[in-house]
């Protein structure tokens, strides 16, 4: 019995490891997949190389993140079924499909127009080219929809009939399963995330480079691409976090209790904490700190709505309080420093100090890993407030995970531990490493080695696969632009 | 043996035909992998290399489509091969890491190019090593009481799941070897053709050797290739496996270009039928059969119109990316 406890404990611990890992990537992946697509349509559009030039300087640490994305989600699609077989085996016909769907309309466009994007340029010519670029774009976002659908029916499951052995099998409808109730509110909460995160990556890349040089045009643009998306996509996400909130209050209330810190019922208006140490054991907040009445007020739009607590909720149906209210704080407290940053810049902008005010800049910089600590903390407070359920309120974690002893799920978690902090270490470094260079003209792409790329003999003889020399040839060819402003 | 031609067969064919594709496609990826250590650190490693990456994540996503789609069609199965195969999974999992990633880095590090390469080679060894292993754990039989697995823990290490693991290395060393003849020219091709002829009997040896194993590991695996009626339905399989044995022995020492490649996937296509006839209709040998593993009609019909409108495109925009790398992978540099 112990061991068996050992045994899923492990197994939650390896699950929220590789899953937290691989969503840096994908969060990373398919906001850069939509902007390198957007720098490449202004090239066509504009000609102006500056924009092929960030085109190719992003490709290259694009290259690095997507390559760390595919093989940290081939692990997590073989998971579920290693780790929680019994889960696999009763909700494979109803989400085994939706995955399916997945790799079918997502992952074979991504992948297959992938090589293209990245070494095709000179192959193909350049519309060609941005349609693959489009194509992998657009992969992420179907990737997104599928995954999130599957994740979402964990949430708020329905659409489904239980089977005479025991799984859960599809009803009448697939668009009740695939649009389930959570679903709309988390695809447009991730996506936006994922954009915002990447915003602010690029955000503090720029301010990086203006604090070196506030001359370097291409810095310039980048910096004030990133900053209009600060500005405008930060408050529609709070919006957007707000709407998610309300309808997890009506599906899953003791997560929502657990967000808030609310072990007791307030039947007159309920407190909005701003800080407090959760205590399980005593059920209490403890040296709480709260702004009465205003919890109603955001949760039921009227300062003296009553709310129920934690109180009436049975013990062995709560998650654990301490991280879900921590995890949610740390998410909302980012999304308003965001907020914060997006205005400033747009004060900024009103008073044409956009590239020389450096305080400016430092935030920035300081920011631009923000959008991952956001997006994982805002997975854990959705992952963690679901338990004790894997399937919410029909099947619980511990009775999903596999038949496996102690020591065989510990020894691959170690391994994954190891070899993920290795290896995708690396990769970040490899990608500070990029970004630590200046972009500048004439930027190089997707290169294949030293010794150069890839030449064909034969039908199409001599091009490269490589879209260095077409930046080559296209800055002569192209009107440069002056490189002063952007 | 009888074949109903119900939905559920048509999955059990639709994932047989992923598993192929995916082991020829990345089983050229991982062989070339294998083979590394062997070719000159520079510009033949980089060719080998090249003639691959724009095409690898493709390759790999039939695995996920093969999982995803076991997963999805018939749960049962997938919900007791993985527990059973833990170490392997996880393993080639790993493996897959180090392969993938060591395409970008390699380039991005030319300090530390040995390790990437090394981790290359290591990651796509393991990675084969483990999928074979996986197949022999399958094909020896896995104990299931109930719905989930109850075997022990090392029931996947046997001399039977080391020979199918050896066979499927040196099987997609033969495809590795037999593309780079196709890519590659001049001594690098010279030196492909001369590892090719080697992969070649080593796979010739070992898949001989698991057939012949096979008969003597279960009765009822033997009845199927050895007694009437079913002889005849098996026998072309092996027949037909020594013809192209020998064509690909033959164009190995004449041929330049495509042929011996190309023989490569007969081999395999043979193998691969070779094991429907010894699997079919099990699924989970001894115990599960196709239909006890299947998903319900509602979820194998919703992703039927899936595959039906997504494959057709899938293999032309796939043909399509081979098509705008087609041709000699050339040598000279660039400066
Ligand atoms: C909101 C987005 C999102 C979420 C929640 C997840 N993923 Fe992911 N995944 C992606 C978005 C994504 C992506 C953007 O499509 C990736 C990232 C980089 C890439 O190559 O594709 C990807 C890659 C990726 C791959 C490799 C695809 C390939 O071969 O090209 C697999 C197999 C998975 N994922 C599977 C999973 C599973 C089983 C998840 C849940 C446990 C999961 N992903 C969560
Ligand atoms: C990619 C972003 C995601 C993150 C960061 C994330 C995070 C987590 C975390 C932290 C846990 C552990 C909760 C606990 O044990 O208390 C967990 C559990 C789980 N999540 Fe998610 N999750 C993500 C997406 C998904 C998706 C898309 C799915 C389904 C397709 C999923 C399925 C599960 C399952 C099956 C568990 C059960 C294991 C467990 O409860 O420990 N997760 N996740
Ligand atoms: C500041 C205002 C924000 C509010 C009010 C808010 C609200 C929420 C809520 C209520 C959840 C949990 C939903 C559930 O599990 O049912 C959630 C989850 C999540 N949040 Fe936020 N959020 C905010 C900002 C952000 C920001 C800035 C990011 C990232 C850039 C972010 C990323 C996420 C992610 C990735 C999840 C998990 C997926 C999901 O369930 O949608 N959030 N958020």
């Amino acid at each position: 019995m112990f061991d068996q406890f050992d045994a899923l404990l492990l197994a939650r611990i390896q699950f929220a490891f590789t899953v937290s890992f691989h969503f840096i990537f994908p969060a990373f992946s398919i906001g850069l997949a939509s902007y390198l697509a957007v720098l490449e349509g202004l090239w066509l559009k504009t000609g102006k190389p500056l924009y092929l030039d960030l085109f190719k300087y992003w490709l290259k640490i694009f290259a690095i993140a997507f390559a760390m994305g595919v093989v940290s989600g081939i692990v997590m699609s073989y998971q579920f079924g290693t780790n929680w077989s019994v889960f696999s085996d009763v909700a494979g016909p109803v989400i085994g499909p939706l995955m399916a769907y997945e790799v079918l309309t997502a992952f074979f466009l991504e992948a297959g127009f992938l090589g293209v994007m990245l070494f095709g340029m000179e192959r193909v010519g350049r519309k060609l080219h941005f349609a693959a670029t489009l194509m992998v774009a657009v992969g992420t976002f179907i990737s997104a929809f599928w995954i999130l659908s599957v994740n979402s029916w964990m949430h708020t499951p329905t659409g489904y009939e239980i089977g005479a052995n025991g799984q859960y099998l599809p009803g009448d409808s697939w668009l009740a399963i695939i649009f389930n109730p959570s679903f709309p509110y988390r695809l447009v909460h991730t996506v936006l995330a994922a954009y915002i995160t990447t915003a602010f990556v690029v955000g503090g890349v720029g301010a990086w480079h203006l604090l070196k040089d506030r001359t370097n045009a291409h810095a310039r643009k980048m910096f004030s691409m990133a900053m209009w998306m600060a500005a405008l996509v930060v408050p529609v996400q709070i919006f957007a976090g707000d709407l998610h909130g309300l309808n997890t209050l009506e599906h899953q209330p003791q997560k929502v209790m657990a967000m808030e810190g609310h072990y007791e019922s307030h039947p007159d208006g309920a407190p909005l904490y701003i800080f407090g140490i959760p205590n399980d054991e005593e059920q209490r907040l403890d040296y709480a700190i709260g702004i009465p009445k205003v919890s109603s007020l955001i949760l039921k739009h009227d300062l003296d709505a009553p709310l129920a607590g934690l109180d009436t909720i049975p013990d062995d149906e709560q998650p654990p309080v301490a991280v879900v209210f921590w995890s949610f704080r740390v998410m909302v407290g980012l999304g308003f420093a965001m907020l914060g940053v997006g205005l400033w810049s747009l004060l900024a902008r009103w008073r044409g100090r956009l590239y020389d005010w450096p305080w400016l800049h430092k935030a920035a910089l300081v920011m631009a890993p923000s959008g991952f600590v956001a997006v994982i903390a805002g997975w854990i407070t959705t992952e963690v407030g679901r338990q004790p359920y894997v399937i919410y309120n029909l099947m619980r974690t511990a009775d999903a995970a596999s038949p496996l002893d102690a020591p065989a799920v510990g020894a691959s978690l170690l391994a994954f531990v190891i070899v993920y902090f290795a290896v995708f270490g690396a990769g970040v470094w490899y990608i500070l490493h990029l970004m630590h260079k200046p972009p500048h003209p004439g930027e190089y792409g997707v290169k294949r080695g030293d010794k150069g790329p890839i030449r064909t003999a034969g039908i199409t003889p001599g091009p490269t696969q490589d879209p260095t020399d077409e930046s080559r040839r296209n800055l002569s060819r192209d009107k440069r632009e002056p490189e002063t402003l952007s | 043996m009888t074949i109903a031609y119900d939905l559920t067969t048509i999955w059990a064919f639709i994932i047989a035909f992923a598993v192929f594709a995916y082991v020829v496609m990345d089983g050229f990826d991982l062989g070339i992998g294998i083979l590394f250590p062997t070719f000159e650190v520079g510009p033949e490693r980089d060719r080998a290399m090249n003639s691959i990456a724009p095409v690898w994540d493709g390759n790999e996503t039939w695995l996920v489509l093969g999982g995803g789609g076991l997963f999805a069609a018939f749960p049962l199965a997938y919900a007791v091969i993985l527990p059973a195969t833990y170490p392997l999974i996880i393993a080639m999992l790993l493996g897959l890491v180090f392969r993938g990633v060591a395409f970008e880095y390699r380039w991005r590090d030319p300090a530390h190019r040995r390790y990437w390469d090394a981790a290359f080679t290591g990651g796509s060894f393991v990675a084969a090593m483990a999928q074979g292993m996986t197949l022999g754990a399958l094909l020896q039989g896995i104990e299931v009481t109930g719905r989930a697995y109850s075997g022990s823990w090392f029931d996947w290490l046997t001399p039977y799941t080391l020979l199918t693991g050896l066979g499927t290395v040196a099987g997609y060393a033969l495809l590795g070897a037999t593309w780079l003849v196709w890519k590659l020219d001049g001594e690098s091709q010279h030196h492909a053709r001369n590892l090719g002829k080697r992969a070649a009997w080593a796979t010739l040896v070992l898949m001989g050797g698991v057939s012949l194993y096979n008969i003597f590991l279960n009765a009822e695996y033997a009845a199927r290739w050895l007694t009437e009626p079913e002889i005849y339905y098996a026998a072309p399989v092996p027949v037909l496996t020594a013809l192209v044995a020998v064509a690909l022995l033959r164009a190995l020492s004449v041929e330049r270009h495509s042929k011996p490649f190309w023989l490569s996937l007969a081999l395999f296509f043979f193998g691969m039928a070779g094991l429907g006839v010894t699997m079919w209709p099990f699924i989970v040998p001894p115990d599960l059969t196709i239909w006890d593993a299947a998903a319900p009609e509602r979820s194998q019909i919703f992703m039927l119109v899936g595959v039906a409108i997504t494959m057709p495109l899938i293999i032309a925009y796939t043909a399509w990316a081979y098509w705008v790398f087609r041709g000699k992978v050339g040598h000279e540099g660039y400066h």
